[in-house]
């Protein structure tokens, strides 16, 4: 307690739950499980007994090396920041500036969930930095801990009363399941399955041969079906004062925020196969460091599913909620554009306002992107060889990251001339009116 | 703004030394997309030398090689073919050089700085300067022969690539400068 003494509300230095050794092994069950797996064919292949030795060794170095990391570990909530140290001989000492924080994630694993422990996950603004996390809390602790992060930047008296909201958006097993089974890698799946069934009638050891060849594919395409089933079961969006907030998951259940300020662009994908049912994918990007991504590239932004399947009502009812504004109306681009693009200029058209883009682009999977103009990047206007002669460019919204972006493809020169001039303009008011709101929200 | 004026004055005097040189020919070649003409910078002739001598370097030693070979092979006169395609290959890769150097552009707005480039595809990006991330300036091995720098901008999309190559290490430094200042002055969140 040196510096400690100064900060009135600092709290004590805390250490991770006592089980957080045990529910750190879980993470390496599966790998465990597999080498059991692959040594007990082995030994069966071989007419030996398994050897077990080394899954002991394994097992207790891991259960040590945990130990010692709880040890090690502590953390504690200053005034405005979030201080993690860990590690033996390699220390790591972190300081998150509760500012900062872009959103808090809390997660559970199958076994933390047995044991009652869950992870928070804190991510910050702005690239470079590390994100920080606490693993494992107990459930109170860790609710408690992400209301007071996350009240660092908003009013208490709101922040109370986020729990009564009524759900947003929310899937149902039925509708995950049909969405699951109309995309693309289950339909593989169970083409491949059927087929290799069908062979196995008349041709058994043509289908085995096959089948042993496929099998690597089929298990990895079956390992992504169950995750997509298994990470969007249950998914409920509730509003909360900060963002929408966003509850999934089977056996590893994740409770996540997608903060309102935050959002780089909305997606909403609809698949051809989901278009008879009126469904469609609602994703969004949000400004957030990871670790991962070091090279600079452009800020690294988190692509969130904001609703994994969802009907029309349920996507406007979100949409009107994230941007708070009406669609602008859209054109569609010449009928010249066919020539060059013929199969997407069924759906191709773009619009915007002082303060939005609005573009549909795509033919299988029809692709509506918002563009806050405000996280605008940069404007660029493109023009291919193709589309000189036929007098057409495309300007595109450069928006954070390297996925996404809004395209106004294949509109008229002239019209491409003006948007660039518009856009820069629009983009410009639209982002010194947002920061100078933000200005005089932190004045207050 | 402040800090603008003293930029461009400096600006001005850099420009008249060659950097900012807006030969007449190049100027027709590019009536830029609904931007006035005016004002628009270019990259150091100097560029074009480097582009010329790379591709001079290049021919020779190519058409030393197949030349070679070829007389070594199939006697003089495919020898000589082979210098000759050699030489008409560097001729067209020279026409295509010049074409895309001659694209290149840039120009310092109030609020932000554009860059055009580009022959087969054209670009033309208009990046805020209070989006600018960071500026980099780097210099290759040929580069730093010809004393050329290339500016680069990042800004936190990917997809925004303003790049200005072929700058005189001055007039990289003092662009440099510029839009750090600028960028520093309208810095906006994400």
């Amino acid at each position: 307690m040196t510096e400690a003494s100064s900060e009135a509300e600092a709290l004590p230095w805390q250490r991770l739950h006592p089980l957080t050794p045990l529910a750190r092994i879980g993470r390496l069950a599966p790998a465990l499980v597999f080498l059991v797996l692959i040594s007990t064919v082995h030994s069966k292949v071989e007419n030996q007994t398994a050897e077990t030795d080394y899954l002991v060794v394994i097992t207790l170095g891991s259960a040590l090396y945990g130990y010692i990391h709880w040890m090690v570990t502590r953390w504690r909530l200053e005034a405005d920041t979030l201080r993690i140290e860990t590690g033996l001989i390699r220390k790591d000492s972190r300081r998150l500036p509760l500012a900062r924080i872009q959103a808090v994630d809390i997660v559970r694993p199958l076994l933390a969930r047995l044991l009652g422990v869950s992870e928070l996950r804190v991510r910050l603004a702005g690239s470079g930095s590390t994100d920080g996390r606490l693993a494992y809390l107990t459930a109170a602790q860790a609710a408690e801990l992400r209301l007071r992060l996350l009240a660092g930047r908003h009013d208490p008296d709101t922040l109370s009363a986020a729990d009564e909201r009524l759900p947003m958006a929310a899937v149902t097993l039925g509708r995950l399941i049909g969405s699951v089974l109309l995309s693309l890698v289950s339909l593989v799946l169970i083409g491949t399955v059927a087929t290799l069934g069908t062979l196995d009638q008349f041709e058994p050891r043509t289908a085995r041969a096959v089948g042993g060849f496929l099998a690597v594919y089929l298990v990895s395409f079956a390992g992504v079906v169950w995750r997509r089933l298994s990470g969007q079961y249950g998914f409920i969006a509730v509003e909360g004062p900060e963002g929408v907030r966003i509850r999934r998951g089977l056996l590893q259940t994740i409770s996540e925020t997608v903060p309102y300020g935050r959002i780089q662009a909305v997606r909403q994908v609809q698949p051809v196969l989901w278009r008879p049912f009126g469904w469609c994918r609602l994703e969004v990007d949000v400004a957030g460091a990871t670790a991962r991504n070091q090279r600079g590239e452009g800020t690294s932004v988190v692509r969130k599913a904001l609703l994994p399947v969802g009907s029309a009502g349920d996507a406007v009812h979100l949409l009107d909620r994230l941007l708070g504004a009406p669609d602008p109306p859209r054109t569609a681009p010449p009928r010249r554009a066919r020539w060059k693009a013929p199969l997407s200029f069924h759906f191709l058209s773009a619009g915007h306002d002082a303060t939005h883009a609005m573009c549909v682009t795509g033919r299988i999977n029809r692709t509506t992107t918002w563009v806050p103009l405000e996280k605008t990047q940069s404007v660029r206007r493109v023009q291919g060889p193709l589309q000189r002669p036929l007098g057409l460019a495309t300007v595109h919204v450069d928006v954070a990251g390297r996925r996404t972006r809004g395209e106004f493809r294949d509109r008229t020169v002239e019209e491409a001339d003006r948007l660039v001039a518009e856009l820069t303009a629009c983009s410009r008011s639209a982002r010194q009116h947002v920061y100078a709101e933000v200005g005089n929200r932190r004045g207050k | 703004m402040p800090g603008t004026q003293p930029g461009t004055a400096q600006l001005g005097h850099k420009s008249d030394r060659g950097t900012g040189r807006s030969d007449p020919d190049v100027s027709k070649s590019s009536s830029v997309h609904g931007f006035e003409d005016e004002g628009w910078l270019r990259p150091s002739p100097v560029l074009w030398r480097m582009r010329r001598t790379e591709v001079a370097v290049v021919t020779v030693l190519l058409g030393a090689c197949m030349g070679l070979v070829f007389l070594g092979a199939l006697g003089p006169v495919s020898g000589l073919l082979a210098c000759a395609s050699v030489a008409l290959l560097g001729a067209t890769m020279a026409f295509f050089l010049r074409r895309r150097f001659r694209a290149w552009r840039y120009q310092e707005r109030h609020e932000d700085l554009i860059v055009g480039r580009g022959v087969l595809v054209q670009r033309l990006s208009v990046v805020p300067y209070g989006r600018m991330q960071f500026v980099e300036v780097t210099a290759g091995p040929v580069e730093r022969l010809f004393k050329l720098s290339t500016v680069k901008l990042h800004t936190a999309a990917a997809a925004s690539d303003a790049r200005i190559p072929g700058l005189e290490t001055a007039e990289a430094a003092r662009l440099r400068d510029r839009l750090t200042e600028l960028g520093e002055a309208m810095a906006a969140g994400m």
